[in-house]
């Protein structure tokens, strides 16, 4: 058991890896390849919402494993904002939970390339928090 | 990297009535709509349906094989966007410029998954959009989205 927690099957397949942190939350890294593409030469929205979408969970998975917590999490809802195209090289994203409560979390998430001041993508995202039933 | 596919505009020549059907032959073979493998199942006026059939790697949750959220994203992504041209009537180059997801319940394990996008209102710059998934009856919603897309140059890249 390695403390890095495994990404899920979704993320695997499109190579995504954890490569830092920031403020403790995993930093996720994907290369461009084919099958991240949309239109010609740029990332799919869709791909760029997965990293988010990964890097959200990375990041709230962490912030209960923080606070001593093995609650589960269900996702209520997305906003995902797209700001500049993903150009064909590795795309960065790291989640932030801007509040973790007792039954719902915020989180926020960014996916950057080459500079974090620029984001090619914003993802605003409320969670469920569920405990885990006792037996 | 070039991966070498022509781009939507030069399949859907001017004059030409736009083919949610034919364009997605190309977006679903490609890229990303070719990896998550997006069949064209029917348009109207102003929608498109689209679906993906569920598959172990596309999957959040092992021990569930609910489908990553991110799924329903490129799918309705997908749909809404060529329910644009779909209602337009032509392809005109566009890029999402938002897009929200209520997830309703999750897709479950081995459930084919369908989006079915719809233009309620065209601007000459933005396409506002909005649509459902569901697992084969509509009546039974998964997710609602909705978001809007700007229209780009002629030229797309």
């Amino acid at each position: 058991m390695t403390d890095k927690p495994a990404l899920p099957p979704y993320a695997r397949a499109l190579d995504m890896n954890i490569v830092d942190e920031i403020h403790g939350a995993p930093v996720i890294a994907m290369p461009f390849a084919d099958r991240v593409q949309g239109r010609p030469g740029f990332l799919h929205g869709g791909a760029i919402s997965g990293m988010l979408e990964i890097a959200a969970i990375a990041a709230i998975h962490q912030a209960l494993w923080a606070k001593g917590s093995d609650s589960n999490i269900k996702q209520v809802n997305v906003t995902v904002d797209f700001m500049r195209g993903g150009l064909d090289q590795m795309t960065y994203a790291v989640g932030e939970v801007t509040r973790l409560g007792r039954t719902m979390a915020n989180v926020e998430a960014r996916a950057w390339q080459a500079d974090r001041d620029k984001p090619i993508a914003m993802g605003y995202m409320h969670y469920l928090i569920k405990a885990k039933r006792a037996g | 990297m070039a991966f070498g596919k022509p781009d939507l505009g030069s399949i859907t020549p001017k004059g030409a009535a736009f083919d949610p059907a034919l364009v997605n032959k190309m977006m679903g073979k490609f890229g990303h709509g070719g990896f998550l493998n997006m069949e064209y199942v029917g348009h109207g006026d102003d929608w498109v349906e689209l679906a993906i059939d569920w598959r172990e790697d596309l999957v959040a949750d092992p021990d569930t094989g609910i489908l990553a959220s991110a799924v329903i994203i490129s799918l309705m992504d997908n749909a809404t966007s060529m329910s644009i041209w779909t209602k337009l009537g032509e392809f005109r180059p566009q890029v999402t410029m938002d897009l929200r997801i209520d997830y309703l319940r999750p897709s479950p394990s081995g459930e084919r998954v369908y989006g079915r996008g719809v233009c309620y209102h065209l601007t000459n710059s933005i396409g506002f959009v909005r649509g459902f998934a569901h697992n084969g009856n509509p009546d039974e919603p998964l997710a609602h989205a909705s978001g809007t897309f700007i229209r780009i140059g002629d030229r797309i890249s």
